[in-house]
């Protein structure tokens, strides 16, 4: 009964008082609640693709967004995870439960090395250069067929459950807990030191902040939870093919990042449930089929044109404002502060 | 063999040359990584072969209204998309791909996913120290020569040239010294896109068209520009000549060489980049405030 008033009263005083929470609320009760509601397969298969890719675009945020060290080259990450995960459990039969672990744990390394090496590279120079490391893996892969399944893939994998249902649960509560562990990681004072990294590396080291250690954990952290990603995508289509180290996949997530709003973690995840079933649907009608890619593009570039900054923060901007003297946050709609009383607006109290 | 990869070598860096050279360009003049650069490339070549397979056009007319129209289209680009929201860097960033993806979508939708072929434009062969090269690989060298003099000659003995080095240079104080900052990011992205589209319509003949053409350069021509060092048009000459010869001796040396061409020439320019963060011929500045 405690507790019950105790969850009650931090609902009331924390999430309800601010749209932006009950919007958050709202999507993590949807996204438990939607095979109950729509137990549809179709549906399910968009739910679970949307769930993975969302895990997937917040880990670049964090390395992106957060850190300033904008990665063209994320697939790579995604693509050692679900090749790793893939190779292990098919050629040594072990479980998926477990593979997936070791698929992160591979993305892991894969991301400490590519960190090792951008170590000194910043800005355009880092972007171009993690580009590459895709790359070479994709011409690798091509180059050792009898190894890695060449532009075939490595296909026959077993899935983590047998219903359709189940597989979303995984995919659903993965993303969960990695967007909010994320999310909690970048509010504590370690995504402080890396706000203070991307906006100005200098002043940083000058405090004390030991940055290249920091850019490297930031590194493996990204790389693990897009490594997660990508080996339950592997494990779920039952294939890990040469498109999970696609130029194309490196592009979608930096879209995906920068549409939602980059460095807020909640900006790509919303904007990968926007935009993913937004293109499926329009897909699914004939005459849309072939333009599915062209009015993903129009889209990205005409809400651009209006939100420069992206979707969350736009839409959060247009909810919310800051009370000028404590710093928090309030409805836009109130007229002062609900924490000090401080007028929001001017002339207003 | 030798002589294969010498020839193939300096031609396939001709063309890199012209691609990184506009792409370092417009880097350096307006601060945007344009990664529609090759997409103009891609454009230019369908637009050739349209009017050159379909309307029947001469090939020097075909070529020269194809520059052409793709350089207009860049400019209204650039106006419509890229300006508006030129003060948010990854917004440019993520424009630039999404018009990319509407240029291939476009062209998918108009010529289909098929593998077009253009006949050459010159028939024939030249017969050097016995080895047999066609005039067509001829023209692209003869033609991308040119090209790069004349740039040369625009940046270093004109005074529009001498706006776009200032304006790389030092954004701020070029346009406190009067010049129309504006107007010379336009003009440098026109000048940056005439290079690629003129790379399009020569390498059209001997290369097939299809809407991925742009994907497999983009990648190239962004090793080179980060090999030779940003903004650097210099860099991106050498670096261009460097991955030229690199993909030659890949293909013709290595076995499985076709497929590994790619990684082998990202992988010089990653050691590179160790070596020497800012590039071969980049300058080290210091992070801008």
């Amino acid at each position: 009964m405690f507790l019950l008033r105790w969850m009650w009263a931090n609902l009331r005083n924390e999430v309800l008082v601010l749209p932006s929470r009950i919007l958050a609320l709202a999507w993590v009760v949807a996204v438990l609640l939607l095979p109950l509601a729509f137990p549809d397969a179709y549906v399910l298969r968009i739910a679970t693709f949307a769930c993975l890719f969302a895990i997937f675009a917040a880990s670049w945020d964090l390395l992106a967004g957060y850190t300033g060290q904008v990665s063209f080259g994320h697939a790579l990450f995604f693509g050692a995870g679900a090749y790793a995960s893939a190779l292990l459990s098919l050629r040594l039969g072990l479980s998926p439960w477990f593979t997936v672990w070791i698929g992160a744990a591979v993305a892991t390394v894969f991301g400490a090395v590519v960190g090792f090496l951008c170590q000194r590279l910043r800005g355009a120079y880092l972007s171009l250069a993690t580009l590459a490391f895709p790359l070479i893996a994709l011409g690798l892969l091509f180059a050792f067929p009898d190894f890695s399944g060449g532009e075939l893939g490595v296909s026959g994998l077993r899935r983590l459950a047998a219903s359709a249902t189940g597989n979303y649960y995984v995919a659903a509560l993965s993303m969960l807990a990695i967007v909010f562990g994320l999310w909690l990681l970048a509010d504590s004072k370690f995504g402080i030191v890396l706000h203070a990294i991307r906006d100005d590396e200098v002043a940083a080291r000058a405090s004390g902040i030991n940055t290249p250690r920091y850019k490297l954990a930031v590194f493996a952290l990204s790389a693990a939870a897009a490594g997660f990603a990508g080996a339950l995508f592997a494990h779920y289509l039952r294939i890990a093919g040469p498109s999970t180290l696609e130029v194309a996949l490196s592009f979608q997530v930096v879209i995906w990042g920068i549409f939602g709003g980059a460095a807020t973690i909640y900006g790509p995840v919303a904007a990968v449930f926007i935009l993913y079933p937004l293109t499926e649907w329009l897909g699914s009608y004939g005459a849309f089929g072939e333009l599915r890619l062209l009015a993903f593009a129009v889209i990205v570039l005409l809400v651009l044109l209006f939100m420069p900054r992206g979707l969350a923060p736009w839409v959060r901007d247009k909810v919310e404002s800051q009370c000028p003297r404590c710093k928090q946050r309030n409805r836009a709609w109130r007229s002062v502060c609900r924490l000090c009383n401080a007028p929001l607006r001017l002339g207003a109290a | 063999m030798i002589q294969d990869i010498l020839v193939t070598g300096l031609v396939n860096g001709g063309v890199y040359a012209l691609l990184a050279i506009g792409f370092s360009l417009i880097f350096g003049v307006a601060r945007i990584v344009n990664i529609a650069h090759t997409a103009f490339y891609m454009l230019a070549a369908y637009s050739f072969y349209t009017l050159l397979v379909r309307a029947e056009m001469g090939f020097a007319l075909a070529g020269i209204v194809s520059v052409a129209a793709v350089v207009a289209l860049s400019v209204l680009c650039y106006k419509l998309v890229i300006e508006p929201v030129r003060e948010h860097e990854s917004a440019v960033l993520i424009a630039t791909i999404a018009l990319a993806l509407i240029f291939q979508e476009l062209m998918l939708l108009a010529y289909g996913g098929n593998y077009l072929g253009i006949p050459s434009t010159l028939e024939g062969v030249l017969i050097l120290f016995g080895v047999s090269i066609p005039y067509q690989r001829l023209l692209i060298l003869a033609v991308a020569a040119a090209m790069l003099a004349a740039t040369w000659f625009l940046l270093y003995r004109t005074r529009l040239g001498l706006a776009i080095r200032a304006t790389a240079n030092d954004l701020e104080v070029a346009n406190l010294m009067g010049m129309n900052v504006e107007r010379v990011a336009m003009a440098t992205v026109g000048i940056s896109v005439a290079l690629a589209a003129v790379a399009g319509v020569v390498v059209a003949p001997v290369f097939v068209v299809d809407p991925f053409m742009w994907l497999s350069p983009l990648v190239t021509m962004l090793a080179i520009v980060v090999l030779g060092g940003l903004g650097s048009l210099k860099g991106s000459l050498i670096g261009a000549l460097i991955i030229g010869y690199v993909e030659a001796i890949t293909v013709f040396a290595l076995p499985a060489g076709a497929f590994l061409k790619g990684a082998v020439a990202l992988t010089i320019m990653v050691v590179v980049l160790l070596a020497r963060p800012e590039g071969l011929f980049g300058v080290a500045f210091e992070e801008e405030r």
